[in-house]
C-alpha cells in the first residue's frame, strides 16, 4: 500500500531534479534541512531516525542532494523524508516534509476492532509486512 | 526534449553578451576598486573572455564538457587574494558557471579533524556549504604536512580532490597562499596540480600604490591626510616595508586603524571646544609619526603584535 505522509505523496515520485529545486526553494526561505530515515512507516511514529545533523548553512540544493545520495546508499529499502525548519519563531519548526525514498514494497496496514465496555469498539491499525 | 527539437542559435553576439551578463560591469568596477594588479587584472580579464567564449560555444552545441575553473592565487599577505576571490566568485556567477555565487573562505583548521574519523565530515560539512558557489583555501599548503605522515591533512586532501573532478558543474576551489610554498605543495600533490587550470600570481604592491590604497581607504571612511601627514605616510611605507610581518595592503589598513585611534586620543585629550567635522576627520602628521615604525619597528613590540600577518 502506497504510504501517503506529508507533501507531494499524492503525487509520483518525485524526481531527483524535482527535489533539488523543492530543496532550493526550501533553502531560499532560509529554512534548514535534515534527512530521516525509518523502516516503520506508522503515521504514529513520529520518531524518524536521524541522517546526520540538519543542515544549517547550506545555500545549494546539492549539499542535501549528497547527503541524500548517501543515505540512499546506506537504507535503500528504507522511507526518507526531507524536513524543512522554519525558525523565525525562535525554535526550529517542521515546516514542510516529504518523502524522497520508498522501499521497492511497500507494506500495508490492517485495522483491528476490539470490543471494549459496553458496546464501545476500540481501533488500532497495524503494519503488516 | 526540448534541446533536441529546437535548433541552436546559428550566431553569437560577444560583445552583447559580454555587457548584458554583467560581466563588463564587474570588471570595471574591478579596475575601479583594485588598485595596482595589472598582471592580476590582465589574467582575470583573459578568464573571462575566455569563459565568455566557451559559453558562446556551447550555446551553438560546440562543446559540452564543463571547463576546469578551479585556480590558484600565489602571492604575499595583503596582496588581495580573498578580494579578489570574491570577484571571482561574481564573475563565475554572471556567467552562470556556478550556480549561488557565494564565497566559503576555509583555512586547515575547518577541513582537519582532531581525531581519527573526524576529517572526513568535517571537510564533507564545508564541501556541503560551498555547493554552488566557490570554495576559497587559505594558506592551502597547510593542509600537506610532510614531516608527519599520519596527518589527517592527507585524507582531507584526497576528498578535496575527489569533489574538485566530480563535481566540477557545482563547486570552483581556489586555493591561496605564498608563492614558495604553494609551489612546494603542488610539487608534493601532483594531484592537485594538473586539476588547476588557472594559476594567478599576485605582486606586492608598490610605495605609490600602498599610497594609494591608503588614499583610498581613508576617503572611504570620510579621513582627510594633511599635507604632512602624507609625505609621513609615504615614509611610513618605505620604512615598514623593510620590517618584519610586512603585509602589504594589510599593514596599510592597520597603521590606518591605529592613525585614528591617536587621531581620537589627540581630539580628546586637546579639545576644550566644540568640534567641526573638519577637524574630526583630519589625520594629522602627529598621528602617523607617533608610530613605532619610525622607531626602530616592530623589534621592539610586544609579541602579541606580531601576528599581522594572519587573516582578521
Amino acid at each position: 500500500m502506497r504510504i501517503t505522509q506529508g507533501c507531494f505523496s499524492f503525487l509520483p515520485d518525485l524526481t531527483d531534479e524535482q527535489i533539488a529545486a523543492q530543496v532550493d526553494y526550501c533553502l531560499s526561505r532560509d529554512w534548514a534541512i535534515g534527512l530521516e530515515y525509518t523502516d516503520d512507516p506508522h503515521p504514529r511514529n513520529t520518531y524518524w531516525n536521524m541522517w546526520g545533523n540538519p543542515m544549517f548553512d547550506l545555500r545549494d540544493a546539492k549539499g542535501v542532494m549528497m547527503e541524500l545520495e548517501a543515505c540512499r546508499k546506506a537504507h535503500p529499502q528504507t522511507y526518507i523524508r526531507i524536513n524543512a525548519f522554519d525558525s523565525t519563531r525562535g525554535f526550529e519548526t517542521v515546516t514542510m516534509s516529504f518523502i524522497v525514498n520508498r522501499p521497492d514494497e511497500e507494506p500495508t496496514f490492517v485495522m483491528r476492532r476490539t470490543e471494549a465496555d459496553g458496546r464501545a469498539i476500540r481501533y488500532t491499525h497495524d503494519v503488516i509486512r | 526534449m526540448d534541446a533536441d527539437t529546437a535548433p541552436p542559435p546559428a550566431t553569437v553576439d560577444l560583445r552583447g553578451e559580454f555587457e548584458s551578463s554583467g560581466v563588463k560591469e564587474l570588471l570595471d568596477e574591478l579596475d575601479r576598486d583594485m588598485i595596482g594588479l595589472r598582471p592580476v587584472k590582465q589574467r582575470i580579464r583573459e578568464t573571462a573572455a575566455l569563459l565568455l567564449v566557451e559559453r558562446a560555444r556551447r550555446s551553438l552545441g560546440l562543446s559540452h564538457e564543463t571547463p576546469t575553473l578551479h585556480m590558484s592565487f600565489t602571492g604575499n599577505p595583503g596582496t588581495g587574494k580573498t578580494t579578489v576571490a570574491l570577484k571571482m566568485a561574481g564573475l563565475l556567477k554572471r556567467l552562470g558557471y556556478v550556480r549561488k555565487g557565494h564565497l566559503v573562505s576555509v583555512t586547515r583548521d575547518d577541513l582537519v579533524g582532531q581525531y581519527i574519523g573526524h576529517t572526513a565530515p568535517k571537510t564533507r560539512e564545508v564541501l556541503k556549504r560551498a555547493m554552488g558557489g566557490v570554495l576559497f583555501i587559505d594558506e592551502a599548503y597547510y593542509l600537506y604536512r610532510p614531516d608527519n605522515e599520519r596527518d589527517y591533512g592527507q585524507e582531507a586532501i584526497e576528498i578535496l580532490l575527489q569533489v574538485m573532478e566530480n563535481n566540477r558543474d557545482d563547486l570552483v576551489v581556489i586555493l591561496a597562499g605564498y608563492a614558495d610554498r604553494m609551489d612546494r605543495f603542488f610539487g608534493s600533490n601532483p594531484g592537485f596540480r594538473s586539476r588547476i587550470a588557472h594559476h594567478i600570481d599576485f605582486p606586492d604592491y608598490t610605495d605609490e600604490e600602498l599610497q594609494r590604497i591608503a588614499r583610498h581607504m581613508m576617503a572611504e571612511q570620510n579621513y582627510r591626510l594633511s599635507e604632512a601627514a602624507d609625505a609621513a605616510l609615504a615614509d611610513y611605507i618605505r620604512l615598514r616595508r623593510t620590517q618584519p610581518h610586512f603585509a602589504n595592503a594589510r599593514s596599510i589598513r592597520n597603521a590606518f586603524d591605529r592613525a585614528r585611534l591617536r587621531q581620537a586620543n589627540r581630539l580628546f585629550d586637546g579639545a576644550d571646544g566644540p568640534l567641526d567635522a573638519q577637524t574630526l576627520s583630519l589625520i594629522e602628521e602627529s598621528d602617523i609619526r607617533a608610530s613605532r615604525v619610525f622607531r626602530g619597528g616592530l623589534d621592539i613590540a610586544p609579541a602579541g603584535q606580531a601576528g599581522e600577518g594572519a587573516q582578521p
